[in-house]
C-alpha cells in the first residue's frame, strides 16, 4: 500500500452507484446539534448511512468527525456537560429517545478506538469479554467457538491461536488494534464505528486493517473516521466531508475524489488547507 | 568561547554539588534505618528461641514467650482487614468513579482528615463507643480501632490507583455494551488490582505497628485468645508492657519481640510483592 496509489483508482472493489441507491438506510441522522458545555461542536447534521457499506468521514482536526461518530453509539454520554439535539434513528428507532437502552444500543453499534485499548487480560478474555457480559454464549465450547470466529474475522487467529492465554498487551500495536476489532466483532454488532483505527499503525498493519474493513462490509455497516484521504479513497463507498462542525458534502467516494461538488471539499482534498 | 566555558564549568560544579547533596541525604536516611534495624537485631537476638515464639508469658525468672501475642496480633490484623480493606476499597472506588460533585469532594476531604487523626484519638473514640458499651475490653474493639485507621489509607490509595487506569479502557468496555458497574468491577478494578493490594498491605503494615489504640481497646492479655469477646494480647502492647517493666529479663524479651514484629512486617511486604506482581 503506497501513497502513490491514485486517488481515483481504489484498490478494492467499491459498490457501484446503482448499488448505493438500492441499499437500505441503517442509520438516519436528522438535524443533529451537539454541544460541549456552551460550545457548539456539531451544527445541524443530517445524513443517511446505508446498510452494509463503508462510509468515511474526512475533514481537518477538530472539525467534529470523531464527535459525530461518538454520537452514533452515545459514547459522548460519558463525557460530562455534553448535550445532543436532533434525532439519530437506528433502524427507525431514535437512540436518544427517553426509553432507549444505551447498553442495548452499544451491543448493536460497536466501536473501535483510535488508540488500541485492549484490557489487561489474556487475548482470549479480551474477545470473550463482550460475550460474557452480554451472556451471548450458553456453554464454554460455544464461547471459545465464537472467540475463534471473531479472531478469524479480524484476521488475527493464525497469529495468536497458540497463545490465547497470554497477555493482550504482549501483542504488537497492529495486532492489538485487530484484537480490539475482534473484540467488537465477537458480539456481532450490526454497525461498527471506527475512529481512525489505523492512525498509530505502520503501513503493513494499516493495509491489513484496510483489507479487513473491505471484507467486513459484507456483513456489517461500517463508519470510519480517517485523517488519511488515500485511506478513505481505498476503503469507502461513501465519503462525508466535515468542516467546523458542519457537514459540507456527502458523495460517493469516487465522485468525492474526482469531481467534488463543493469548492471547500476540493480545496481540502487537493491540500490547499487542513 | 572562554566565557562560555566558564559558565559551563560552573554549571557542572553546581550539578556535582547538588547530586552529592541528594546522595548525602539518602545516605543519612538509609544509614539511620540500618542502624535501627541492626541495633534491634543485636539486642533482640539473645532472647530469641523457638520456645520464645510459641510459649505464653510466665512470671519473671521463669522464661516464657510471646506466642499469645503473635496469635493475638494476627487475630487483630485479620479482624481489621475484614472490615478495613473492603470498606477502604469501596470508598476509594466511589471517590474515583462515582463522585463528581460537591458530596464527593466533601468525602475526599473527610478521608484526608481521617488519615491525619492521631491513632490514640481513634483508640479513645473506640473506647468510648465500643468498650464502654460492652463494659469490657475485647479483640473486637481492637479490630475496629485498627480498621478505622486502615479505611482512609486504603481509600486514598485505591482512589489514586483507579485514577491511573486509562479512560480508554473504560470506554472500550462501555462500547461493548457493558453497564457501568461491570466496567468498574470487571475491567477497572482488575487493572488497578496490584496497586490496590499494595495500598492495602501498606495499611496492614502501618496498623500492625500501632500500640496506642490497642491500649484502650484490646488491652492485652497473658493467655492465648479463646474468643473475640475478651481482651487479647498483641505484640506491640506486650513490647510496651515489658519495656516499661523494671526487669532485665523482660527488657530482653521486649527487644526480641520487637525483632519478631519487624520480621513479620517485612514478611507481609515481601509476600504482597510476590502475590501482586503484574501478570498482564
Amino acid at each position: 500500500m503506497s501513497t502513490s496509489t491514485p486517488l481515483t483508482a481504489p484498490k478494492f472493489e467499491v459498490k457501484s452507484r446503482a448499488a448505493l441507491i438500492e441499499s437500505a438506510t441503517k442509520i438516519a441522522v436528522g438535524g443533529l446539534n451537539f454541544y460541549y458545555g456552551r460550545t457548539e461542536a456539531l451544527q445541524n447534521i443530517s445524513i443517511n448511512i446505508p446498510e452494509r457499506m463503508v462510509m468515511a468521514f474526512i475533514g481537518p482536526s477538530g472539525c467534529g468527525k470523531t464527535t459525530f461518530l461518538r454520537t452514533l453509539n452515545r459514547m459522548n454520554d460519558v463525557i460530562p456537560g455534553t448535550r445532543v439535539e436532533g434525532s439519530v434513528l437506528l433502524d427507525g428507532q431514535d437512540i436518544y429517545a427517553p426509553g432507549s437502552d444505551v447498553v442495548e444500543l452499544r451491543r448493536k453499534v460497536g466501536m473501535v478506538f483510535q488508540k488500541s485499548n485492549p484490557f489487561p487480560k489474556s487475548i482470549f478474555d479480551n474477545v470473550a469479554y463482550g460475550l460474557r457480559i452480554n451472556r451471548l454464549s450458553d456453554s464454554k465450547s460455544e464461547l471459545s467457538d465464537r472467540v475463534e470466529q471473531a479472531l478469524r474475522d479480524a484476521a488475527l487467529w493464525s497469529e495468536v491461536k497458540d497463545r490465547l492465554k497470554s497477555s493482550a498487551l504482549s501483542l504488537s500495536g497492529g495486532q492489538q488494534q485487530r484484537l480490539c476489532i475482534a473484540r467488537a466483532l465477537a458480539i456481532r454488532p450490526e454497525v461498527i464505528l471506527m475512529d481512525e483505527p489505523a492512525s498509530a499503525l505502520d503501513p503493513i498493519a494499516t493495509s491489513k486493517i484496510e483489507e479487513l474493513i473491505v471484507d467486513l462490509k459484507k456483513q456489517y455497516t461500517i463508519v470510519i473516521v480517517t485523517h488519511n484521504m488515500q485511506q478513505a479513497a481505498r476503503v469507502s463507498d461513501l465519503t462525508a466531508f466535515f468542516l467546523l462542525g458542519k457537514l459540507i458534502e456527502l458523495n460517493t467516494t469516487e465522485k468525492m475524489f474526482t469531481a467534488p461538488t463543493e469548492k471547500m471539499t476540493e480545496d481540502y482534498i487537493t491540500g490547499r488547507f487542513g | 568561547m572562554r566565557a562560555l566555558s566558564r559558565i559551563d564549568r560552573s554549571r557542572r560544579a553546581t550539578s556535582a554539588v547538588m547530586t552529592s547533596f541528594t546522595a548525602v541525604c539518602t545516605l543519612v536516611a538509609i544509614s539511620t534505618l540500618a542502624i535501627i534495624l541492626s541495633y534491634i537485631a543485636m539486642r533482640g537476638i539473645n532472647a530469641l528461641s523457638f520456645r520464645f515464639l510459641v510459649d505464653p508469658p510466665r512470671p519473671v525468672g521463669e522464661g516464657g514467650g510471646i506466642g499469645n501475642a503473635i496469635v493475638g496480633s494476627a487475630v487483630l490484623l485479620l479482624l481489621s482487614c475484614v472490615v478495613g480493606i473492603p470498606g477502604g476499597i469501596g470508598t476509594g472506588v466511589y471517590l474515583s468513579e462515582f463522585s463528581g460533585g460537591f458530596f464527593g469532594s466533601v468525602v475526599r476531604f473527610l478521608v484526608d482528615t481521617l488519615t491525619g487523626i492521631p491513632s490514640i484519638v481513634t483508640g479513645v473514640f473506640v473506647y468510648a463507643v465500643v468498650v464502654l458499651r460492652m463494659k469490657h475490653f475485647s479483640a473486637l474493639a481492637g479490630g475496629i480501632a485498627l480498621a478505622l485507621i486502615m479505611i482512609p489509607i486504603v481509600a486514598r490509595t485505591t482512589e489514586e490507583m483507579i485514577r491511573l487506569v486509562p479512560h480508554s479502557l473504560r470506554e472500550g468496555a462501555l462500547a461493548l455494551g457493558a453497564p457501568q458497574w461491570r466496567v468498574t468491577l470487571g475491567v477497572v478494578i482488575p487493572a488497578a488490582a496490584s496497586g490496590i493490594a499494595t495500598g492495602a498491605m501498606l495499611a496492614v503494615a502501618r496498623v500492625s505497628g500501632e500500640t496506642a489504640p490497642l491500649l484502650f481497646t484490646a488491652f492485652g492479655s497473658r493467655f492465648f485468645p479463646r474468643n473475640l469477646n475478651e481482651p487479647i494480647a498483641s505484640l506491640t502492647v506486650q513490647i510496651y508492657n515489658y519495656a516499661i517493666s523494671p526487669y532485665d529479663e523482660w527488657h530482653a524479651q521486649a527487644w526480641a519481640a520487637t525483632l519478631v514484629l519487624m520480621a513479620l512486617i517485612l514478611g507481609i511486604n515481601i509476600v504482597v510483592r510476590i502475590v501482586t506482581r503484574k501478570k498482564f
